[in-house]
């Protein structure tokens, strides 16, 4: 059941130029609900005069020991300014949680590749948690302009094996992850992406070329979040579906994607 | 409760808010978000004869205190909706009125035969001034002629609650009111989004795809409550007032501006409780200023 409700920031961390770790408890501490990997949340953006929606961000990680829900921010105009300068004990009101989820493979020894880029890395962590807990070994590939892009690395180790590539060379293998030399070495059987688009229409395509189940985690442009507004919209092989209720998450063999 | 009933052309509402067309789906929607069975009426989602896919990716943009959409009346049709939605939202204790839109007058007219046959569907608002389809829609409602005709073709099929919904993209509203009005509509609803556009500077492209799109939010509120002054003004059938509703105070003032009811649309986005909110504080205002009836308060603008 989705729910609007404040929260409470109870950390804020700056991890690099424009990215934020918040970690966010609901003010009534009533615990969180079961969150599957790949959902999000909608944040009212208070004090933004030229802030009207809400701005929708994926669930980077739950903590259900901590009560915690940890959210990847990163800075791109007015309304992610005002959620990234929210300082420990001020509130933000969300609704949540929205979306469907990524899908987890029936055998546990099928091998995953979670490959993100950017900002697009917040959904991986939580994914890699749930396969690990569930028996899998999952490899992470991610991605960055720079090493100070790649974020969250201690965390992403706990899950997985890393990997790494950097547009400039300065970190892991040199140019986009689809160069990453891991891709011809190793068969997957489950590719998940979440990052910019056209990192994950590359990876799409990668998959699609190996017949590799592949799964992406789409950013479409939205009002409400949760499928009243008709604004999100991805054309599929079932017509326009609102990415946020038939998504974010979508297989890529429901999408039109041309490439 | 009774204090907060109104009445739209015979058709009694617990309560002057609903919500508008084109942003509350179906209703179901919300609630998770609030007690649908308060509200005095649910708008739902502009439908067409045929299924429409609606316009391409981007349909959305933000703009200072609201945004444009282009969505296009995207809907899977009134036989889907008689078939397949109306058996799951015909029991709320709400109002259920659909919004029906069309290219041509025949379409409006085949559309309307197709629900008035439905128990728990009392009213229809007749959509002359969607700005987002190519054909029809909006171009209906900039004329007094056209407007006057689709109506008259329409109340012929229609003898329950009809409500024609007014687009603010004319010279003079209040004409295209009194013309909808003598071809026997029981009640206007206004106003439609205002036809707009947005462009992405860097790019050099426009930021809908359609390049123009509807505007709506706080920032039209007061084109809003003008023209619903306007309007209340020129007829005698009620005024269901809308434009930038985010709470109950904009409520009220529609109300004083001359709405005997009033939706509520894009702010249903941000806060989906918006709605009940509003309900609430309708009621304390009244007990606040000790009047009666929010009926005391319609046109009620002292100026």
């Amino acid at each position: 059941m989705k729910k609007m409700l404040d929260f409470v920031v109870r950390s804020n961390e700056q991890l690099n130029d424009k990215n934020h770790l918040l970690r966010v408890s609901p003010v009534t501490n009533e615990a969180l609900p079961e969150i599957r990997p790949g959902q999000f949340v909608q944040i009212r953006v208070d004090n933004s005069p030229s802030t009207y929606l809400r701005r929708p961000i994926s669930i980077n990680f739950v903590d259900y020991c901590s009560n915690e829900l940890w959210l990847l921010v990163q800075c791109a105009g007015d309304g992610t300014a005002k959620i990234c300068a929210l300082k420990p004990e001020e509130t933000l009101n969300m609704i949540y949680p929205l979306g469907n989820s990524f899908s987890i493979p029936a055998s546990n020894q099928a091998r995953t590749l979670l490959v993100g880029g950017g900002v697009g890395m917040a959904p991986m962590l939580f994914l890699g948690k749930i396969l690990k807990d569930n028996g899998f070994s999952p490899d992470f590939l991610l991605g960055g302009r720079s090493a100070k892009d790649l974020l969250l690395l201690e965390h992403f180790e706990k899950y997985g094996t890393v990997y790494y590539t950097t547009e400039d060379g300065c970190k892991g293998e040199k140019g986009f992850v689809t160069q990453h030399p891991l891709l011809a070495g190793k068969r997957y059987d489950y590719i998940y992406t979440c990052g910019p688009k056209p990192m994950m229409v590359a990876v799409a395509k990668y998959a699609r070329s190996q017949g590799i189940e592949c799964e992406v985690s789409l950013e479409n442009l939205m009002a409400c979040g949760f499928g009243a507004c008709l604004c999100c919209v991805e054309k599929t092989i079932r017509g326009n579906v609102c990415a946020c209720t038939e998504g974010p998450v979508f297989n890529i063999k429901e999408l039109r994607w041309t490439d | 409760m009774d204090r907060l009933k109104v009445n739209i052309g015979g058709l009694s509402l617990k309560n002057p808010v609903m919500t508008a067309s084109g942003t509350f789906g179906y209703g179901t929607e919300y609630a998770d978000f609030i007690d649908l069975n308060r509200l005095g009426g649910i708008f739902v989602k502009g439908t067409t004869l045929i299924p429409r896919q609606g316009n391409d990716y981007p349909r959305m943009v933000e703009t200072p205190s609201g945004m444009l959409n282009a969505v296009g009346l995207q809907n899977k049709g009134v036989d889907y909706f008689v078939e397949h939605i109306y058996p799951e939202i015909k029991d709320y204790d709400t109002h259920i009125i659909v919004n029906v839109s069309g290219s041509t007058i025949d379409d409006y007219v085949k559309c309307t035969e197709k629900l008035v046959a439905l128990d728990n569907i009392p009213a229809i608002e007749l959509n002359i001034s969607c700005p987002n389809v190519k054909e029809g829609g909006m171009a209906f409602g900039t004329s007094c002629a056209s407007a006057a005709k689709v109506t008259k073709a329409v109340r012929e099929v229609y003898p329950k609650t009809l409500i024609v919904k007014l687009s603010p993209n004319v010279t003079d509203i209040a004409e295209i009111a009194r013309a909808v009005e003598c071809e026997g509509a029981d009640a206007v609803s206004l106003i439609n989004t205002f036809l707009g556009m947005a462009i992405d500077a860097e790019k050099r492209k426009p930021a809908l795809s359609t390049v123009t799109g509807g505007l709506s939010g706080p920032c039209i509120k007061p084109i809003a409550l003008r023209m619903v002054w306007q309007v209340f003004n020129a007829v005698k059938i009620p005024v269901i007032g809308m434009g930038g509703i985010s709470n109950w105070r904009d409520a009220i003032e529609f109300i004083l501006a001359g709405a005997t009811a009033i939706q509520i649309g894009t702010g249903n986005f941000v806060d989906p409780a918006v709605s009940v909110k509003t309900i609430d504080g309708i009621s304390e205002y009244l007990n606040r200023h000790n009047i009666q009836a929010v009926t005391d308060l319609i046109g009620k603008l002292e100026v």
